[in-house]
């Protein structure tokens, strides 16, 4: 049975009509979207409305599209070049992690070499490392190279996905089968080419899975491009929301950056949003995946 | 495998090495680098400061995680039973979260606690809590609670909710039969066969918590409760990047990262044996 294609079970089957439960995912449901419909009313706002309307209803005149153009415009158009590097560093990140934790994970599950049980151990014991222990001598060691303060320095530490390694191994346990490789093998195909033309396309849906996860990783980084770019023009989105909100609030509130900020915030959420209710198959998948042992 | 082998030993085994060589250093008077041994890691068994932000830490680790994960757990028992529009509503919305980058949700969720712009502390007040602040001393620890609640109790309930759906229905319709109530299926039947998932979901929760950075750093600007050592990340990152304390700063991470490890073996080594006892 494959992991990334099981359909949830119809439950519902005794679903109680229990109106506490009801209620319970009501107000849950409100938690969840209070910060979202904040940002999303308060991008309307200029800052004097910011500060003088009630904060969760939209103000008497609006200003998302000023606020939109505000952002564009700001600092000579800085936001786009943030967004630029943000899906840049994130689709190049994920590509590479999607590619090297298949092979990974290939190996693991289908060749038997030595060390396999160490590799093995390790990937898990990986997720433990704290960030800092592992970014600050990374930091130091590509300054020696000349290559911190650059794309590459946001994107190879990135391309490592323990998680991703993982997943793909579970997968190709569950749903390549052994004879598959054994007949390509008779049939005397080399050993990548079983890997590129054979296992590849039927990991696709694991494969998908990996990708969204390392996207989103990438995308919502935020402590690995804050040591490694010291210059505005290669910032993600993360550093750089950072980066005005630091500057309006130093100001005391008389920045014009607030509003910014915010209109920001809303423009980095929304592609991710987006894709996460259109995609929901595959992260629910991956989720799946990890939660078995 | 060999792509992925050069990629471990290049941005995993050969920093780690590093990062342990550069632990055993210290700076001398005359500017260059001597062994020391395990020196600064004596060092920071004795620093005030790096103590009080693993000491903050846990105290946070006791009081979110537990809340957070019973949040979880309840959801998934919930969503599992119920299949209604507004349960796969609830579960969609509540995943979103993930979504959302650290720094946003950390900005997001300042502007809504902060008096000039959020309703909260306006609705405090209407409550007769005067001069509520989300951002003294005492009450941010729970203020970023909060915002890391609202952040990963979806992400668990779903890892939580996957389990669920894989338990064969058989087990519980046997309760059924039996008369047993809904309530007593989640509590009797369902949460020991989940035990493992909800394990997994705390491991992973504690190894976050222990490497709190992104939330207290962007809401420092707000408060002062956020000092040079607020958490050990902080502090690390403060030790590197605003001191030059190399050496240190990379003993103190391994410090961190074997505290990390002590706990979560303690957590896995004390279920355990609570499960061969039952």
């Amino acid at each position: 049975m494959s992991v990334l294609t099981r359909s949830p079970k119809k439950r519902g089957y005794l679903a109680p009509r229990s109106n506490t439960a009801n209620l319970a995912m009501i107000l849950a449901i409100g938690y969840f979207l209070v910060p979202i419909v904040w940002v999303v009313v308060n991008s309307t706002k200029d800052n004097t409305q910011l500060f003088s309307t009630f904060s969760l209803w939209f103000p008497g005149d609006w200003h998302l599209i000023d606020n939109v153009k505000g952002l564009m415009t700001q600092d000579g158009g800085v936001y786009l070049t943030w967004m630029r590097n943000t899906v840049f560093y994130s689709l190049a990140s994920a590509i590479g992690a999607t590619l090297i934790s298949s092979m990974a994970g290939y190996s693991l599950a289908r060749f038997n070499f030595k060390g396999r049980s160490i590799v093995e151990a390790g990937i898990l014991a990986m997720v433990m490392v704290p960030a800092t222990a592992l970014v600050m001598p990374l930091y130091l060691m590509l300054s020696k190279i000349n290559l911190v303060n650059t794309p590459w320095s946001v994107i190879l530490p990135a391309m490592l996905s323990p998680f991703g390694a993982f997943l793909i191994r579970v997968f190709v346990q569950e749903s390549i089968p052994e004879e598959i490789l054994q007949a390509a093998r008779i049939d005397r195909a080399g050993e990548f080419r079983i890997y590129w033309q054979i296992v590849l396309p039927m990991l696709r849906p694991a494969l998908v899975t990996v990708f969204l996860f390392s996207l989103v990783s990438s995308w919502n980084n935020f402590f690995l491009p804050l040591v490694m770019l010291s210059e505005n023009k290669y910032y993600p989105l993360t550093v750089g929301l950072q980066s005005w909100f630091d500057q309006a609030s130093q100001e005391g509130g008389n920045s014009i950056l607030f509003n910014l900020v915010i209109a920001g915030s809303l423009i980095a959420i929304v592609p991710l949003i987006i894709s996460f209710i259109f995609l929901q198959k595959y992260w629910q998948g991956g989720i799946n995946a990890g939660s078995i042992k | 495998m060999i792509p992925f082998l050069i990629v471990v030993l290049a941005f995993l085994i050969a920093p780690l090495g590093y990062a342990l060589y550069l632990s055993t250093q210290a700076d001398t008077l005359v500017g260059s680098q001597e062994f020391v041994w395990f020196e600064n890691y004596k060092y920071s068994l004795t620093d005030p400061i790096f103590l009080e932000g693993v000491k903050r830490v846990f105290i946070f680790g006791l009081i979110q995680i537990p809340i957070m994960l019973f949040l979880s757990t309840v959801g998934a028992l919930v969503i599992d039973v119920v299949n209604t529009r507004l349960s796969r509503a609830f579960r969609l919305i509540a995943f979103m979260p993930y979504a959302v980058p650290g720094v946003v949700a950390a900005l997001m969720w300042g502007f809504l606690y902060s008096k000039s712009f959020g309703p909260f502390v306006g609705i405090a007040e209407a409550l007769g809590a005067k001069d509520f602040n989300f951002f003294t001393l005492k009450v941010f620890i729970y203020s970023v609670s909060n915002i890391i609640t609202w952040a990963w109790t979806g992400y668990n309930m779903i890892i939580i909710y996957s389990a669920l759906q894989g338990l064969s229905r058989e087990v519980y319709e046997a309760a059924i039969v039996d008369g047993a109530t809904q309530i007593q299926i989640a509590l009797r039947v369902k949460l020991p066969a989940i035990k493992n998932a909800i394990l997994l979901t705390t491991i992973f929760a504690i190894i976050g918590t222990m490497q709190i950075f992104t939330e207290p750093r962007i809401l420092a600007r707000y408060t002062n409760a956020v000092n040079n050592g607020y958490t050990p990340n902080i502090y690390s990152f403060n030790l590197a990047f605003a001191q030059s304390q190399f050496n240190y700063a990379a003993a103190v991470s391994f410090t961190l990262a074997l505290v990390v490890f002590v706990v979560t073996s303690v957590v896995l080594a004390l279920t355990r044996r609570k499960g061969r006892v039952e």
